[in-house]
């Protein structure tokens, strides 16, 4: 067993296991904390297969910022654990099998009888002054350069649906009025005179 | 050495935990969505353990898009749980009966 594997079966499990935590634990923060670990040792496997722009930017975007925002919303909203806990152990016997079944099937199509060594051998590693960003760059800008485009949109209408949802006016927060600024004329909009008795003279002890 | 059986086994079993925990958690909304980024996580897997055996770049493209699909998925999915629990102080599935479904 080389330097590698034992690598991958190191995090192949810290992923299994964090994986396993975030749908059991009872407070979803340290599920999502879970999850960032699963993210996180993910990522180290995909650079074991020389996907190092991907597994950077797996750890980057995803949880830098997705999973971020996850704990954000958890810890914002006051919810109820023990009431949504509810059912968790009745559903855990077909949950399980369930699981068990489908982790089973997988194993059978894709285990190594199909997929092992001979089927699909280690290609070799790639030059020293192989860049993998250089590499997805030029794919991505020249023959998916429709698909990336549709992505931006995708984003774009990501960032307006959220923010249009989440967009709250309050009755009692004061605005200021653009439009009524700019159409302020020299004079009495701008300047308001106010006339004032003056204070009478003030006893210094 | 590493296979690509391993990766696609290692995919495989991510994917049946995503499903037990959508069995598990189906009252809770925000595990829901953190199933779904589990299973999201699974299918890259299989993508970038074929793109490097194949040593071919589209695997790793479908994955880019993939996360950018993903990402804009939670963004919008937690606004909606945000209003969802601002109009009804809760966020369990059983109660989102308006529709009367």
């Amino acid at each position: 067993m080389g330097f590698e594997k034992f690598l991958f079966y190191c995090f192949a499990a810290i992923t299994v296991v964090a994986a396993g935590m975030v749908v059991t634990r009872r407070n979803p923060v340290h599920a999502v904390l879970y999850l960032v670990l699963a993210f996180v040792s993910s990522a180290v496997l995909w650079l074991l297969i020389e996907a190092e722009f991907l597994g950077i930017v797996l750890v980057l975007v995803y949880v830098g910022a997705v999973m971020v925002l996850f704990l954000f919303v958890v810890m914002m909203l006051d919810v109820d654990l023990a009431a949504l806990r509810a059912g968790f152990v009745r559903f855990l016997p077909i949950g399980g099998l369930v699981a068990a079944a489908m982790a089973v099937q997988i194993f059978l199509v894709v285990g190594p009888a199909n997929f092992g060594l001979e089927a699909f051998p280690k290609p070799p590693a790639a030059p020293a002054e192989y860049s993998n960003t250089e590499a997805l760059g030029l794919a991505l800008y020249t023959e998916h350069l429709y698909p990336f485009e549709i992505a931006a949109v995708i984003l774009l209408v990501a960032i307006v649906a959220a923010i249009r949802l989440t967009l709250r006016r309050r009755p009692d927060t004061k605005y200021i009025d653009p439009s009524a600024q700019v159409q302020v004329k020299k004079g009495p909009d701008r300047v308001r005179l106010v006339k004032m008795p003056a204070e009478g003279k003030v006893e210094t002890p | 050495m590493i296979t690509l059986a391993d990766y696609l086994i290692l995919g495989g079993i991510l994917f049946a935990i995503a499903v037990a925990g959508i069995f598990l958690n189906r009252k809770n909304v925000i595990l829901l969505l953190m199933c779904i980024e589990l299973m999201l996580l699974a299918v890259n897997m299989n993508f970038v353990a074929f793109s490097h055996f194949l040593q071919d770049m589209a695997g790793q493209v479908f994955v880019f898009f993939i996360l950018t699909v993903a990402a804009a998925e939670a963004a919008i999915g937690l606004a909606i749980l945000v209003v969802l629990f601002r109009n009804r102080r809760t966020i369990d599935v059983e109660d989102m009966d308006l529709l009367k479904g």
